[in-house]
């Protein structure tokens, strides 16, 4: 029995990464503009278009995924509650404040700079959330993530207020709605700070775990738990922020997929963080590929195929029967 | 020996805990008892340094537990809270596998296994290590709580209710194996109980608390007397004697 428990989600993983392959090829291959399978490397114009936008995109939308999922896992793990995730509870939409500022009052900046605003802002919009959420009582689980909805609505209206006076709205629809049909070799590289973020998540893994005990038994185990509350803040905030940023915000990939991983898994991170980032990655991959494919040649951002994708999958997780075994 | 010097809480206004001084030499099994409200899980929870102390000192070891790191602390102290709540999908063996934590950081060795594994025999879950412990009744997941502290491998055991959720034979079997391990690996228990009999049966030393204060304090002969239970719980009970040991008979 242990033996074929141990088999299972091997088994999956395998399946996962497979996926994420094929997705990953498929990827390089789906656009407006003809790619054909067997020239790309001997043609010249084909390779740039490979090398300049598909290859870029695909990079992006991989990180981009890859980070949402450990954000919304490790938010998941520091709230103990399942139903919180970055782009509900306020994290996105402080971020959101944050550039906006640094676009009114700091036009010049770099968009590192501008990162580093929203990252700033993000910590502490969600450090909010979580010394409200750390107080509401335990006995009331749904409690936490709706008051991250109406924590989250009530930054995410002063913002829109503040866009539309300063006329920002077509920025603000970048930010809120993530697309990647403007990555270009040259505007995604800061992404690349996702996939830092997630290796130090995977390091953290154990520690993590134990977080997800709680305060007490966190204690009890040695462990700093104040110092792993911050590592794991940082960690959600810069994630968001780096997304909101470069991409604008996909929603539900930080809900669905810790969610379905534990499901099939379990919470041992050490075992199961990699497979979160992985499935993320596809999740998002897969949802960009369906909105360049959906009314093709035009597309759909990918924020709106994940609403509707990420929907679904949210209401069959609550739907089915919890899983046992 | 875990020393208690004059310690005192309070949250807000109110007051929980008076001016407590206590001894609790190495070795053995020492049984906090009390009615509810009497302080006795926040006298625990400070020695545990799960709250910052207000007032007071308290050392375990010589160590004091408000400066000592709380690295070096969780390889003498192991704690286990009353109620407890596992949310996460975790096995038996794994849940029980993160008591070995403050040893390895993460990686475990063969002698972390073997302990693993022996804790897993002490408190009878070989059959359910494979399980998630989600999927497990109350008194299964108690005793996976009990056997992660147990795993911790320190020389103090420091237990909050341990008992609920399980029935007469996982209690019964818990009190043998924690005397088991006090008497055979020189193991320091403290345990919070409600079950006096419990106390008097397996403790060597009972501890009474009420209202923020330790009233009363003895060896269970000497505690379990009519008198001393009024004392602590405010209605008189019977103590019969069977075979040499006395029996509160509470329930009547």
């Amino acid at each position: 029995m242990i033996a074929a428990a141990a088999k299972k989600p091997l088994r999956l993983g395998v399946i996962a990464s497979l996926g994420l392959a094929i997705l990953f090829v498929l990827s390089l291959f789906v656009g407006v503009s003809d790619l054909p399978f067997g020239t790309a490397l001997s043609d010249p114009d084909a390779l740039q278009l490979l090398l300049v936008s598909r290859l870029p995109r695909t990079l992006a939308a991989v990180l981009a995924g890859a980070g949402l999922a450990i954000a919304g896992l490790i938010m998941q793990t520091l709230a103990r509650n399942r139903f919180v995730e970055p782009a509900t509870a306020g994290t996105a939409q402080s971020a959101e404040l944050g550039i906006l500022a640094a676009t009114l009052l700091w036009p010049g900046a770099t968009l590192a700079m501008k990162t580093l605003v929203a990252s700033g802002a993000a910590l502490l919009g969600t450090s909010i959330f979580f010394m409200t959420a750390h107080r509401l009582p335990p006995s009331q689980p749904f409690l936490v993530p709706l008051f991250g909805l109406v924590y989250g609505g009530v930054i995410g209206a002063g913002v829109t207020f503040i866009a539309w006076q300063a006329n920002l709205l077509q920025y603000l629809a970048i930010w809120t709605n993530g697309d990647f049909s403007g990555v270009l070799r040259g505007r995604y590289e800061l992404l690349w700070v996702a996939a830092l973020m997630v290796a130090l998540a995977w390091f953290v893994a154990d520690r993590l775990t134990i977080m997800a005990l709680g305060r007490d038994a966190s204690i009890g185990l040695g462990l700093d738990y104040a110092g792993m509350m911050r590592i794991g803040l940082i960690i959600v905030s810069v994630i968001a922020a780096l997304n909101v940023v470069v991409v604008g915000m996909i929603p539900f990939v930080g809900l669905v997929v810790p969610n379905i991983v534990s499901r099939l898994m379990g919470d041992n991170l050490r075992g199961t963080i990699k497979w979160v980032a992985l499935s993320g990655a596809g999740l998002v991959l897969g949802c960009d590929i369906i909105g360049r494919l959906i009314r093709y040649p035009y597309e759909i951002p990918v924020g709106t195929v994940m609403g509707v994708v990420g929907g679904t999958l949210f209401l069959w997780l609550l739907f089915r029967r919890p899983a046992h075994g | 020996m875990i020393r208690i010097e004059n310690v005192s809480l309070s949250h807000q206004a109110t007051p929980i805990l008076h001016n407590i001084s206590l001894t609790i030499p190495k070795g053995g099994v020492t049984a906090l008892v009390g009615p509810n409200g009497a302080g006795k899980s926040s006298l625990l929870s400070l020695v545990a340094r799960l709250q910052p102390l207000q007032t007071g000192a308290i050392s375990i070891d010589g160590l004091p537990v408000d400066t000592t790191s709380n690295r070096t602390l969780a390889k003498i102290a192991a704690i286990l809270r009353q109620d407890s709540v596992v949310a996460s999908r975790l096995r038996v063996r794994e849940l029980v596998g993160f008591g070995r934590f403050p040893h390895n950081r993460g990686r475990l060795n063969e002698t972390d296994r073997a302990i693993i594994e022996q804790s897993l025999d002490q408190f009878d879950l070989a059959d359910l290590a494979g399980r998630f412990v989600d999927t497990l009744s109350g008194g299964q997941r108690q005793r996976a709580l009990v056997a992660m502290a147990f795993c911790q491998g320190t020389d103090y055991l420091l237990l909050d209710e341990p008992l609920n959720n399980l029935d007469m034979y996982y209690a019964r079997d818990l009190m043998r194996s924690l005397r088991q391990v006090a008497d055979e690996n020189g193991k320091t228990v403290v345990i919070v109980l409600h079950d006096i009999n419990m106390a008097g049966a397996y403790a060597d030393r009972i501890v009474a608390m009420k209202g923020g204060r330790v009233i009363a304090d003895g060896a269970p002969t000497e505690m379990l007397t009519t008198p001393v239970l009024q004392d602590v719980f405010g209605f008189a009970m019977q103590v019969a004697t069977i075979n040499g040991k006395p029996i509160v008979l509470h329930h009547l």
